[in-house]
């Protein structure tokens, strides 16, 4: 452990109903979850000095704060790249306030991605040909899925683990969905012959293997863990956090490294995992890369990701292929609630709660914390 | 398998080059496929960059590939995710490992996309798919 290690938590959690079409704007969504979230901690809005945003977020912290009725705003920021920052941006806040620049700090996200901007569109996330696009686009390489699609086939050909192996997890994540009023799914069942019946998106990737498309917001609230033994709720600790980006070799494997050296634990003291699945094969790819497991496909073979599993608990509210796919802080969420035990799909006496959001971009050890 | 003929939906984007990639998409006019070489070290790296990765030279030239190589990965759009697909799917997109090592992404004229695999060795051909546009795709080298 270091210096940084347990010396914030994660105070307060809320999110909005999840939804095809919101009919609210993106700010709204992201100033109800906050609500939400600032009341789950008992923290009243204008005790928040920090407030940190997705990089593709439209809501600026200047309109927030105005909103939230914040008097001093102290410290704010993003992280950039994509949907894949929400561990990242846990770090960033976590940091800020081990190092006193901030109190309280609110995450956030809210989107319209089903009724707005559909990142599974060509025609939104594409770049017309230009920059990298000059070399892909034009051969038919058009969305995020395109290319991760490529790097699945690839996988597939290499260690030999195949689309009924993606499958198993889509079905243990709806059977999480199953039990969690929140979700999208939570009333639609899925069995491993649907999965394979449905229709092919973007070869390897059938449609259940693909995210949702949701319109809805999130938040988290930070604060130090004295501030968090304060206000008699449940203590989730941030144990260890890392980011990972561009490097040598797979991002989740580096950040793996330095998440548990931080940590001082070993993968099989983490009780619960969380793992950001845009595309539901790649849980199985991360699970290996972060050391969990040397073969996801008996993994899942042996049903290891279900909640009520010995194993390895995998997306327990769903994940964004059955809950929502909010871009990673759902995810967060969920890791959270699996420390407090509050869980709709919860596992028994967890200590250790892990959560990627980026297939390694970033990740953090939460822990539970005596009060 | 001999008649199908690769067909590219005509309203895909076309490349719009930066000014450090225009040397790989001029060469391609002239039925070449280059790579920018690092001058300093002699790495290749696609795509290009201002920078070499591995000695952080800055000067370059550009190396002809052999354009020989073999499909690495492969993708198949069912879903017209892109109004350019619209009527054009399955497509089939290509990873190609090139023989001298970097990878190029792009179409198989000459083999229809539920039979593409990994491993299959191809080499370049050239299809000029507007006026003054040319891109690199592959066929398959029969043993
Ligand atoms: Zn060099």
């Amino acid at each position: 452990m270091t210096a940084f290690s347990n010396a914030v938590a994660i105070v307060g959690v809320g999110e909005t109903d999840y939804s095809r079409a919101s009919g609210r704007t993106e700010l709204a969504l992201s100033l109800q979850a906050i609500r939400a979230a600032l009341d789950d901690a008992g923290i009243e809005p204008r005790e928040v000095d920090g407030l940190m945003k997705w990089w593709v977020d439209t809501s600026t912290e200047a309109e927030v704060a105005a909103n939230l009725g914040i008097r001093d705003l102290a410290w704010w920021g993003e992280v950039n790249q994509a949907g894949n920052v929400g561990a990242p941006l846990v770090a960033h806040a976590a940091a800020a306030i081990h190092a006193g620049l901030a109190k309280v700090v609110v995450i956030y996200r809210g989107v319209n991605g089903r009724s707005g901007r559909r990142y599974g569109r060509g025609d939104v996330t594409g770049q017309g040909g230009r920059s990298g696009g000059a070399f892909t686009e034009p051969h038919g390489l058009l969305t995020p899925q395109h290319g991760l699609a490529m790097v699945a086939r690839r996988r597939m050909h290499e260690t030999g683990i195949t689309s009924r192996h993606f499958g198993m997890q889509a079905v243990a994540q709806r059977r999480h969905a199953n039990r969690n009023p929140r979700a999208t799914f939570y009333d639609r069942t899925l069995s491993l012959e649907e999965h394979q019946a449905s229709r092919l998106i973007v070869d390897p990737f059938h449609l259940f293997d693909c995210c949702l498309e949701t319109d809805g917001g999130g938040a988290l609230v930070l604060a130090s863990a004295d501030r968090a033994r304060e206000l008699g709720r449940p203590i989730v600790l941030i144990r260890a956090a890392a980011q990972s980006g561009p490097g040598v070799g797979s991002p989740a494997a580096r950040g793996a490294k330095r998440l548990f050296d931080m940590a001082r634990i070993g993968r099989g003291d983490v009780d619960v995992i969380q793992i950001y699945d845009h595309f539901g094969p790649f849980v199985l790819f991360a699970l290996e890369d972060y050391g969990f497991v040397d073969d996801a496909a008996s993994l899942v073979d042996e049903g290891g990701t279900d909640f009520d599993s010995d194993r390895l608990p995998v997306n327990t509210a769903g994940g964004h292929l059955s809950e929502a796919y909010l871009q990673g802080i759902n995810h967060l969420i969920e890791a959270t609630r699996q420390v407090r035990g509050e869980s709709t799909a919860q596992v028994s006496n967890v200590r250790f709660s892990f959560c990627d959001t980026g297939i390694g971009t970033g990740s953090v050890i939460l822990e539970r914390g005596e009060s | 398998m001999s008649e199908w003929r690769f067909e590219r939906p005509p309203e895909l984007p076309l490349p719009q080059p930066t000014e450090e990639a225009q040397p790989f998409f001029e060469a391609l006019k002239e039925r070449r496929l280059v790579v920018q070489c690092c001058t300093d070290c002699g790495a290749l790296q696609h795509p290009p960059r201002a920078m070499c990765g591995s000695c952080q030279s800055m000067t370059f030239h550009w190396e002809e590939m052999s354009g020989k190589g073999c499909v690495y990965s492969y993708v198949v759009t069912h879903q017209a995710v892109h109004p350019a697909l619209v009527g054009y799917t399955p497509l089939a997109t290509v990873e190609v490992a090139l023989a001298e090592g970097p990878h190029v992404t792009s179409n198989l004229v000459d083999v229809p996309p539920e039979a593409v695999t990994i491993g299959t060795p191809v080499e370049v051909v050239f299809d000029e798919v507007a006026a003054g546009v040319v891109l690199p795709l592959f066929r398959r080298i029969s043993n």
